[in-house]
């Protein structure tokens, strides 16, 4: 098998005495829909904010495409190709729609490029993503789902190697997660690897090639998603008995 | 072609204006008050780059005010260097306290920073009560260099020169640095830079995973801000003629400083030269008719007004009504 885009080596993450992230050793291949579960407070935003950058690992090595990411800024590993979705979305709220996409595209992906060519890429995501005709609206009108469109289009304007979404889903209905696993599945098919956080077991289990379970800050489990469902220790986690 | 260039064509027709007004013998009370108006203007313009862009607010305006002036003075004291240069060394080492001020506090968010930099004003004007060389807590007088000349030419003089007297001078010296320090700001905004405060300012952990190099973009904001902070005190030992330290460090231009562009908007260049114009004129009427305690307190219920009814400032105003 080829190098893995993301290897995550024996990382460990401590708040003072408490222990979020023990020892979490797994790797994420190039083009793969990597599954990320766990119950609540298990430590999944915790590997995300590692791997991202905003905190830093206590122990343990990060290695993405080649690059040790120990002690490297977040807006470094965003330039090498890495962009995250934050859970509670987070729009630049002084800014319009695309605005705010121009934001990576103008730092990150396509630096150096004309206004016009930057407002030109942002529409195209827009409208890939169905929310063009918000294009000049302020954030603050936004639906719940109108906002996670807006994080994960300005996430995926930075055009990265590896998108990792932080429960893009919470709070959408049936049909509008499937709008997002469609967009989501369609940028995948174009090359971009993705890790995807969720709580609606459904939407990870049809998107995923393979899954993780994080428990307690440990990983517990690792396979195909129908391992994953049928995996005793993930459902003793889930269920908490 | 004209429409574009209609900011850099407004700028020379009020430079050309400055300049005519001090060729028309006016009273010399109008440019000792113009000139207070428009160096409010320009510390106003200098702390948005940083509060009203960045959204980090800055206390220690006095501070870097006090290292502009002092730098002048003790160039003065050290070899009576003229004017320019002053103004240069000035905005230089402030700039360069930016920088350093920067480094050490910009990782602490909002109330913190603030309370940071309002703590270096304060060191600074202890540090200069104790300077024998540049007059310690007593003071100092300076007299303005006598025909100061630039390029050969007479720039002061009663019969030759450009100027006919120094008040004259330094107006038209202000208007200028005023008139670039909102050039800066206004390139700034509407460039990469701008842009990339602005989304400092809406979400710091957002602007740095989608690319922003934040920390950089607000060193390079403190030290702008400061170093025009700086030039704008460099010029005020020349036209007070006397300073000491409770002057050059006076603590009311923190608040000034932030209530200026409030006042008149922080998101777009505009808002602080309104909201300094207004205020600065204000208070030198103020300053002529009533006390300046109860200048400070007109200040007060301004601000409370401005932020309860128009928090985007008279600019949000305006765009509102339209
Ligand atoms: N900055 C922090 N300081 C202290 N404790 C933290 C911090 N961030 C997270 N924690 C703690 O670490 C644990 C893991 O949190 P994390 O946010 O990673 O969980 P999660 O798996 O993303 O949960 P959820 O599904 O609810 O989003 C929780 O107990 C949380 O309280
Ligand atoms: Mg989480």
């Amino acid at each position: 098998m080829s190098e893995p885009l993301l290897n995550i080596d024996s990382v460990t993450k401590n708040f003072g005495g408490f222990t979020a992230l023990s020892n979490v050793t797994t790797e994420v291949q190039v083009g793969e829909r990597f599954g990320l579960i766990g119950p609540n407070g298990s430590g999944k935003t915790t590997l995300i904010n590692c791997i991202s950058g905003l905190l830093n690992n206590d122990g343990g090595t990060i290695t993405f495409d080649g690059h040790n990411l120990n002690g490297m800024k977040a807006h470094k590993r965003t330039a090498a190709g890495i962009t995250r979705t934050f859970q509670i979305p987070r729009p630049f709220h002084s800014m319009t729609v695309m605005d705010n996409l121009k934001i990576p595209i103008e730092f990150v992906s396509g630096t150096g490029a004309s206004q016009a060519a930057i407002a030109e890429q942002a529409m195209s995501i827009l409208e890939t993503m169905g929310m063009a005709e918000k294009a000049h609206q302020e954030t603050s009108g936004l639906t719940q789902i109108e906002l996670r469109k807006l994080e994960l289009a300005r996430a995926i304007a930075a055009k990265p190697k590896l998108l990792i979404s932080d429960e893009a889903m919470a709070g959408l209905t049936g049909n509008e997660v499937d709008e997002v696993l469609e967009i989501l599945i369609s940028f995948n098919e174009q090359g971009m690897t993705i890790i995807m956080i969720e709580h609606i077991m459904r939407a990870v289990m049809q998107f995923s090639h393979r899954v993780i379970c994080l428990d307690a800050g440990e990983l517990i489990a690792e396979g195909k998603p129908d391992e994953i469902v049928k995996d005793k220790g993930v459902e003793r986690a889930y269920l908490g008995v | 072609m004209i429409m574009r260039y209609k900011f850099e064509i407004g700028c020379v027709a009020f430079l050309v204006l400055a300049f005519i007004l001090t060729q028309l013998g006016l009273n010399r009370f109008f440019f000792f008050a113009g000139f207070a108006v428009l160096q409010f203007i320009m510390i106003a313009t200098a702390w948005n780059i940083l509060g009203g862009y960045g959204g980090y607010i800055n206390f220690g305006t006095a501070g870097f005010l006090g290292v502009g002036s002092y730098t002048s003075i003790a160039l003065i004291q050290w070899s009576n260097v003229s004017i320019v240069p002053q103004i240069i060394a000035a905005a230089a080492l402030a700039g360069l306290l930016g920088l350093a001020i920067g480094y050490f506090t910009l990782r602490l968010k909002g109330v913190y920073f603030a309370i940071a930099t309002l703590a270096l004003a304060i060191v600074l004007e202890t540090v200069v009560n104790n300077w024998d060389f540049v007059g310690g807590a007593a003071g100092i007088s300076i007299l303005p260099t006598r025909k100061p000349e630039l390029l050969g030419a007479v720039i002061v003089d009663r019969k030759i020169g450009v100027f006919g007297n120094y008040k004259e001078f330094l107006f038209f010296l202000i208007a200028g640095m005023t008139i670039f320090s909102v050039w800066v700001a206004r390139t700034i905004e509407k460039g990469k830079l701008g842009r990339g405060l602005n989304a400092i300012k809406d979400n710091e952990e957002a602007a740095e995973s989608m690319g922003v190099p934040t920390l950089r973009l607000k060193l390079i904001a403190t030290t702008i801000s400061g170093a025009l902070m700086g030039a704008a005190g460099g010029i005020f030992p020349s036209y007070l003629t006397f300073i000491d330290p409770l002057t050059a460090f006076n603590l009311e231009f923190a608040v000034y400083s932030l209530a200026m562009p409030m006042i008149g908007g922080t998101f777009t260049w505009i808002g602080p030269v309104l909201g300094g114009l207004l205020l600065g004129t204000v208070q030198q009427v103020a300053i002529v008719t009533i006390s300046s305690e109860l200048n400070l307190l007109i200040l007060g219920v301004v601000l409370v007004v401005f932020v309860t009814f128009a928090p985007h400032g008279l600019v949000g105003w305006f765009m509102k009504k339209n």
